[in-house]
């Protein structure tokens, strides 16, 4: 592998990294409402079972590996659902690699 | 009856009916397929309306939206409808935009000015681009029954053939989107998207997407699709933030995304059947739903135009919905037709 192709590739990472984190700042800031996300909030795990009782431990100890928790379990599901969706769809029997663009 | 499916959410406490979030991410999930964006300005209000505080209904619906886009990206992109290259162009513009804007709001807040200035000005681009759309599509028709447009070509409106004569280096090819320009096109256009966006607060896919068809010149459908990438990037680093502050209600977020599977896949498919001006029509509409709910906020009837915007994504989302199970029962049947 060329040197200049490898880092030509790290900057784009970080260029992509530097434009996903400020890409959806200001519609956070503005859809925020400032009061509110200062506050502490702190789950009630006192009726809670089973995945509910893991979910509200896991944010009232540690924010950080439940936000890490979230996204990763949200990318999971999204794209298992995605290939059962796929799998589904193939199954009824729609061609889902093919196209004709029509405008 | 229905009070079997009502469970109260872990984080935020708030009782809600499984069955109502499920429809809010089929809808949300098959207009968002459809159309190429994030839905912030549907679900947000929606979930607010379930009982969700606000910042648990920004933070919840952002982390659902990258959950849906991957579904809906993924699909776009083996259909080719995904530019990244130009994506990643816009978005590096953009960022710089969405912070000038961003900045212009930080201004009128000091001067007092800002909720007003920003809901009006919303209301003014909504309008002018939903009469872009409609202007467009009747200028087509009537053009396609005068025997076709004068350049062969798909777009009755062709700002975009003008903006390509920009002849400043360097000169970038983009071949998902059939589109070779200077690179100062797509920046230009994604530094005003950007300003635009973080002017009004929102995550700009309804901006992008029509900037993309008339500005770049992108297919109907590259559009929706490299949009699509770009609403997913933008969702996760959303989830992240929200998820730091403590405003995801995940258990919501699953349940949403087990409806937006098969509404993003639907969304997604229908976009197979339906011509790419039957979508920008629809978009249209769907723009102007978002103008009528943003002036009845603006006058102080904020119940109703949240009602109002409930009632138009149901609408829409039950037009798409038909289309694609016409168009695939078409295309099931032609199938059958030949192998018989």
């Amino acid at each position: 592998m060329k040197p200049a192709s490898r880092s030509h590739r790290v900057a784009s990472a970080l260029v992509v990294i530097f434009l996903v984190l400020v890409r959806v700042s200001p519609a956070l800031c503005a859809a925020a409402a400032p009061d509110e996300g200062k506050l502490v909030h702190v789950a009630d795990t006192r009726h809670l079972t089973g995945f509910s009782l893991f979910i509200a431990n896991l944010y009232n100890t540690d924010r950080l590996l439940f936000t890490i928790f979230a996204i990763g379990l949200t990318a999971a599901l999204g794209l298992a659902l995605g290939l059962l969706m796929d799998a589904i769809v193939a199954a009824i029997g729609l061609d889902l690699g093919r196209r004709r663009v029509r405008e | 009856m229905l009070d079997v499916f009502t469970i109260t959410l872990p984080i935020s406490g708030v009782p809600i009916n499984v069955l109502l979030l499920v429809l809010l991410g089929v809808a949300v999930g098959v207009l968002g397929g459809f159309f190429g964006m994030g839905g912030a300005w549907m679900v947000t209000p929606v979930l607010n309306i379930f009982g969700f505080p606000m910042p648990f209904a920004v933070g919840t619906d952002l982390c659902h939206m990258a959950g849906k886009s991957i579904i809906s990206t993924r699909r776009h992109a083996k259909f080719g409808n995904v530019d990244a290259k130009l994506g990643l162009t816009m978005l590096a513009f953009d960022v710089v935009g969405i912070e000038i804007g961003a900045r212009l709001v930080m201004f009128l807040e000091r001067v007092g000015l800002a909720g007003p200035v920003i809901r009006w000005v919303y209301v003014v681009f909504l309008f002018l681009i939903g009469m872009l759309v409609f202007y467009d599509y009747f200028k087509k028709r009537a053009l396609d029954r005068e025997g076709g447009t004068a350049h062969g070509e798909e777009s009755a409106v062709r700002w975009h053939v003008t903006l390509h004569r920009i002849n400043l280096p360097p000169i970038i090819s983009f071949p998902v989107a059939q589109v070779r320009c200077s690179m100062w096109l797509p920046a230009l256009v994604g530094l005003l998207v950007g300003m635009l966006a973080g002017f009004l607060g929102i995550g700009g896919g309804l901006l992008m997407m029509p900037a993309l068809v008339y500005l770049i010149g992108c297919p109907t459908y590259v559009a929706v699709g490299t949009d699509l990438f770009t609403v997913m990037l933008s969702g996760f680093y959303g989830a992240f933030t929200y998820g730091l502050k403590g405003r995801v209600e995940l258990l919501a977020v699953i349940i949403m995304l087990l409806g937006a599977a098969p509404g993003a896949q639907i969304g997604t498919i229908a976009t197979k059947y339906v011509r790419g001006y039957g979508i920008r029509l629809m978009f249209g509409l769907t723009v102007v739903c978002a103008m009528i709910s943003v002036v009845l906020k603006q006058l102080g009837f904020t119940t109703p135009a949240s009602w109002f915007v409930m009632g138009g994504v149901s609408a829409m989302t039950l037009i798409v919905v038909v289309g694609m199970v016409r168009g695939a029962a078409r295309e099931l049947r032609a199938r059958r037709q030949a192998v018989v």
